[in-house]
């Protein structure tokens, strides 16, 4: 890979741009400049790996067994990315991508605007919103917080430590910390206790599926090493300036417990807001309880040259998520006439046998794992957006009272989702907090209309953008 | 609190934190350096005054804003800590910009 440094080194245009160095993104950009097609790779962080491979090429903990063999399947296609032809700008973030693909980037202050003939957003998951009472306080943070820390900068969270929530990376994670020797006071599972019923006509499929062994290993290990106390219904996390206890609800009896961390994780749902504000069609997946952008076969969105590879257009997992890029890719070159159609359908068909393997896996793990709607929808004191401190109780007194319809009409009454995390932290429990209230399905209320810039810049930046003189004398006088 | 593993880590780099100095090391972003020094608390909310912290440490919850080299509301946990930076919390509500 060539590395860039800053935007004045980008070309005016590519071939391809692919945003994100995940998994999908890497093993796109790596297929499509392996074929000749100029192609660049745009990403958030210092080095690549995206989320579930962070600090792949970099991080301190070089004992394999601390993070996992999984972890390590990453080091594979990192190197093949930076074997690659293709460029590769880090800690640079798109904040605009238009339907007609012209991109603004920024990086170290200063930006560009670059166009591509096909782009492929491969920007991946984020942690489903947890909002309990006290989820703002200090001491609270994702658990997926606590694995970025050790795998990027060797740092365990320590003290007195409990570990929140449901889903397949709850279960990693706290492998991961036992092998790094550290300790969990209390694993507080929220599992809703029918769930393994409502998962069983799955369970033969799931069988069949790659996770089953990663699956049971992982909980063997931590539930021998761990107290791990189910059937949670109730989560709290008090203290005044900082966390000091957690409290917690089984079989209607509360109990209290001394923490200095809380680590809350319930799955993880698609990152939309770029897919979103570049117009591409999305949908309410009630499997996944989440806003999904819809794709065909080869991850092509609603706008023509955008495509989504890997968990941005649905949660597939890791290991799918390369293929998905690599199908991505293959459209690519497609449409850029690099390879013949019969040439895209031949090397798509191995590629796809990979992909229906980790696919028959996934309906079981999103039953099994589907959170308790108490752990979506904000209760009436707890904070649902905590850009701008709106409760669960304001959301359903201004839905109720005036009438409101949707998460956009809502933010003139409350600026909910309006402040800087643009929705991602409460996007979906707005949705979900509106829907119950007026007794409709989330599909009817839909999700925040998301605009350029997705990430927020400064006017200073934007005043780095070169004009041309037609540009220049539009605003001139005289 | 944090502890660092006792795994061979990087080159240490100094940095300040509203003029204290504090070390990180190579490799880490500016909030894993806070919070590896201790510092849990970066900011107060615009809206409450409420003490934040580092959430999601990737980049999509902007709890860990601080001010670095002067440039207020930059994301600690995207940003990789140099050595000399000078990081600055933001507690109170912005007067720091008011007063430019």
């Amino acid at each position: 890979m060539n590395t860039l440094n800053e935007v004045s080194e980008l070309a005016a245009a590519y071939d391809l741009v692919v945003i994100g160095a995940g998994p999908a993104g890497m093993a796109a950009a790596t297929l499509a400049a392996g074929a000749g097609v100029s192609c660049l790779l745009v990403d958030e962080n210092p080095a690549p790996g995206g989320q579930i491979y962070r600090g792949i090429g970099s991080t301190p903990l070089t004992e394999r067994r601390l993070l996992g063999e999984e972890y390590w399947k990453g080091a594979e296609i990192a190197s093949a990315f930076a074997g690659s032809a293709a460029s590769y700008l880090p800690q640079a973030t798109v904040w605009q991508l238009s339907p007609e693909r012209e991109l603004g980037i920024s990086r170290g202050g200063r930006t560009r605007m670059i166009r591509a003939t096909r782009v492929i957003m491969a920007t991946g998951a984020l942690e489903r919103p947890f909002p309990i009472p006290g989820w703002t306080l200090p001491g609270v943070m994702t658990a997926g917080a606590a694995q970025i820390l050790l795998k990027t900068a060797g740092v365990a969270v320590s003290g007195k430590v409990v570990l929140a929530g449901t889903g397949p990376l709850l279960w990693l994670i706290a492998a991961q910390y036992l092998a790094a020797g550290k300790r969990f006071d209390a694993i507080l599972d929220t599992t809703p206790k029918g769930s393994w019923r409502k998962a069983l006509s799955e369970l033969p499929r799931f069988l069949a599926s790659p996770y089953l062994r990663k699956g049971l290993r992982l909980m063997a290990t931590v539930r021998g090493s761990a107290r791990v106390i189910s059937g949670v219904t109730a989560l709290a996390a008090e203290g005044s300036d900082h966390l000091t206890q957690v409290r917690y609800t089984v079989a209607g009896r509360e109990s209290v417990i001394d923490a200095d961390h809380l680590l809350l994780h319930q799955g993880v749902v698609p990152n939309i807001n770029m897919a979103s504000a570049s117009g591409c069609a999305i949908d309410w997946d009630d499997e996944q309880l989440a806003f999904v952008p819809r794709v065909d076969a080869w991850g092509a969105t609603s706008v023509g040259g955008i495509a989504i590879a890997g968990d941005g257009a649905g949660i597939a997992g890791a290991e799918a998520a390369a293929e998905r890029g690599r199908l991505a890719a293959l459209d690519a070159l497609a449409a850029l006439g690099r390879i013949t159609p019969e040439e895209k359908a031949r090397r798509a068909a191995p590629i796809r046998a990979i992909v229906a393997r980790y696919d028959r896996g996934r309906a079981f793990l999103d039953r099994l794992y589907r959170p308790a709607e108490q752990f979506r929808v904000a209760t009436d004191a707890t904070v649902a957006c905590r850009c701008e401190e709106v409760t669960g109780g304001q959301i359903r007194d201004v839905v109720a009272n005036l009438n409101v319809l949707g998460p956009n009409q809502l933010k003139s009454f409350l600026r909910c989702g309006m402040g800087p995390c643009q929705g991602r932290l409460c996007g979906l429990t707005v949705t979900e907090t509106i829907a119950r209230t007026r007794g409709v399905d989330p599909a009817e209320v839909g999700y925040y209309r998301l605009r350029a810039p997705v990430k927020p810049i400064t006017l200073a930046e934007l005043a780095t953008l070169e004009h041309s003189e037609a540009e220049i004398k539009t605003v001139a006088r005289g | 609190m944090y502890q660092r593993l006792p795994e061979p880590g990087g080159m240490p780099i100094p940095f300040t934190l509203d003029g204290r100095r504090l070390e990180g090391r190579a490799g880490d972003t500016v909030a894993a350096a806070l919070l590896a020094a201790g510092v849990e608390t970066c900011r107060t909310s615009a809206v409450g005054g409420a003490p934040r912290a580092p959430y999601c440490m990737m980049g999509v919850c902007f709890e860990c804003l601080v001010t670095i080299d002067g440039v207020g509301n930059r994301q600690g946990c995207l940003v990789p800590l140099q050595a000399g930076m000078a990081v600055e919390t933001q507690l109170g509500h912005g007067k720091r910009e008011l007063a430019r």
